[in-house]
């Protein structure tokens, strides 16, 4: 059977959803693979049956979208994780694609990434125990299940997604028991340039009728330096410095959360060239304005390509979609430029703090292979130059997530003991399939498509 | 620990470690998990330290559980199905049971 089209677009995310949209009107063929079951991305998950109005206008919006993209004639595969994209010679791309067991390559002229972001490692002592999730995941479970945490719920870190977390808690009735803002002190003067646009943005508006809605009713505490996960099988309290002073609080729940950076793995096991943005403090594809790689008729849409959240992802989708029809962008282009207004003064503000990106030596920073940021210093120390090296030497990086969840941990830590920068430390090589899948998967898949081990 | 704010939607038969019990359509393995109060998931291969779901987006392989006798697979990503049998807390045999071998 030939599984072929014209684009393939990998997330049904706002940006994958709308680049579909435009593509499918076009004319071309299009498919687009998702991991979720139903379209929208982490954004809005579950947002065609989502009914909880406390998860608030932004979210529903999303509906719009999804049910568009549904109407398309792109075809659309949930469940299926791509674990690889490999160029031609003779152009196009192979694209390994696993869906409930079974292995599928499709061949497409084009490709699209749009696998949006994730969030960014939050390595404190006993991050790893039950109980403990980021609060994009509590997040997940209260879009697509309407499901709360019961018990003690904590909220620790930084940004306006742990805000909208607590809003969304407060309007359903869940108790929190406090909100540990992580944020450092002083931030706001670097912010300062940045309040212009700030200002002009939808973002202003929209985080002050948070704070308001937050103020008096959730216990906040400001300039917390310090956080601890304290349990044996389970989370049962979270130790927080604030002021010099350490303080203990019951928990059953810990939610963190410090901001959210690109999916990398696909694109950089595709070949697409990185840079670390010291401003945003991840590694990001180096992309024209239309979201055109390194890598012919390989493009990257949404927060894949530079966190700018979800209005600027669907932006950029629609821009990318139009540059490969060599159609007019001009009205999109505007509309991103306005989308992205207020993230430059987001990101200085929220600029997660050093000692919760570099944490303690006894602190794991690869959950997978339990790594600790001591086993890094100790091999940067000892002349290791590079993430890659401290993966043989470690493991670290080497577990099922393939270095997801501790990649920018490694780089940095390195960095910082060798004092040498993140973008010349690199990111650790990521290698094809970026999922694992099964080997009799991997077997009965026909053509030239097992993945180079390189 | 979790709970539901609406009820269970459909209910969906599940076998959960050994004891037949109820799940609500459209859940995923993870979210019927937690609202069920298991809060551990699995034990890791390296220390037999307990983990549970972390990411909840298919990211970080936390919450590996073994599903109708596969182990290791992504409760975050996989839907309840009706007859469906989890098994939790799996532990590898430990390093000095086996080195004698």
């Amino acid at each position: 059977m030939s599984h072929s089209c014209d684009l393939f677009i990998v997330g049904a995310g706002p940006a994958g959803m709308s680049a579909a949209i435009i593509a499918a009107r076009a004319g071309l063929s299009v498919v687009v693979a998702d991991e979720g079951g139903a379209p929208g991305g982490q954004i809005y998950r579950g947002v065609q049956g989502g009914t909880l109005a406390a998860l608030g206008a932004d979210y529903h919006e999303g509906r719009a979208l999804a049910d568009a993209f549904i109407a398309s004639s792109a075809r659309y595969l949930p469940r299926s994780a791509v674990f690889m994209i490999e160029s031609q010679h003779t152009g196009g791309f192979d694209i390994g694609v696993s869906c409930q067991g079974q292995a599928t390559l499709w061949q497409s002229a084009r490709v699209l990434i749009a696998t949006g972001a994730l969030e960014r490692p939050f390595p404190i002592p006993g991050w790893t125990l039950p109980g403990v999730m980021t609060a994009g995941a509590a997040q997940t479970l209260l879009k697509s299940s309407a499901i709360v945490p019961h018990g003690p719920t904590i909220l620790a870190g930084s940004g306006p997604l742990l805000l909208l977390l607590a809003a969304q808690y407060r309007r359903l009735g869940v108790p929190i028991a406090a909100l540990l803002d992580t944020t450092p002190g002083g931030q706001w003067r670097a912010a300062l340039p940045h309040l212009p646009g700030f200002l002009a943005s939808a973002y202003f508006g929209k985080g002050l009728a948070l704070l308001r809605e937050l103020a008096g009713s959730v216990k906040i505490m400001r300039g917390v330096t310090a956080l601890a996960a304290i349990g044996n099988e389970t989370l049962n309290a979270v130790d927080y410095t604030a002021d010099g002073q350490t303080h203990r609080l019951p928990a059953a729940t810990l939610l963190l959360h410090q901001g959210v950076v690109p999916q990398v793995n696909l694109a950089m096991a595709a070949g697409v060239e990185h840079r670390w943005n010291a401003r945003r403090l991840a590694f990001e594809p180096v992309l024209d304005a239309d979201g055109r790689s390194n890598i012919a008729d390989l493009f990257i849409a949404g927060d894949t390509g530079g966190i700018g959240g979800a209005a600027a992802a669907a932006r950029q989708g629609q821009i990318a979609a139009l540059a490969m029809l060599g159609a007019n962008a001009e009205e999109p282009r505007a509309a991103l430029k306005a989308a992205l207004r207020g993230r430059a003064f987001l990101d200085a503000l929220y600029r997660p703090a050093l000692q919760f990106r570099l944490p303690a030596d006894d602190v794991i920073v690869c959950r997978c292979e339990e790594v600790t940021a001591g086993d890094i210093r100790a091999l940067a120390h000892r002349g290791t130059t590079g993430p890659n090296q401290a993966k043989v030497f470690t493991r670290a990086g080497m577990g099922p997530c393939q270095g997801r969840g501790c990649a920018l941990t490694v780089c940095e830590l390195i960095a910082a003991e060798r004092g040498q920068s993140p973008q010349t430390t690199g990111h650790m090589r990521v290698r094809n399939p970026v999922k694992p899948i099964a080997l009799g998967e991997m077997a009965s898949l026909t053509r030239s498509a097992a993945p180079q081990s390189d | 620990m979790f709970r539901r704010l609406e009820g269970v939607r459909v209910p969906v038969e599940i076998c959960v470690n050994g004891q037949n019990v109820q799940a609500s359509d459209g859940d995923s393995v993870a979210a019927a998990l937690l609202v069920l109060g298991i809060a551990t998931f699995r034990h890791t291969p390296k220390t037999g330290s307990p983990r549970a779901a972390y990411c909840g987006m298919g990211v970080c392989f936390d919450c590996l559980v073994t599903i109708d006798g596969e182990p290791n697979r992504q409760a975050c990503l996989t839907p309840i199905a009706p007859g469906m049998t989890i098994d939790t807390g799996t532990r590898l045999p430990q390093l000095s049971e086996t080195a004698s071998i």
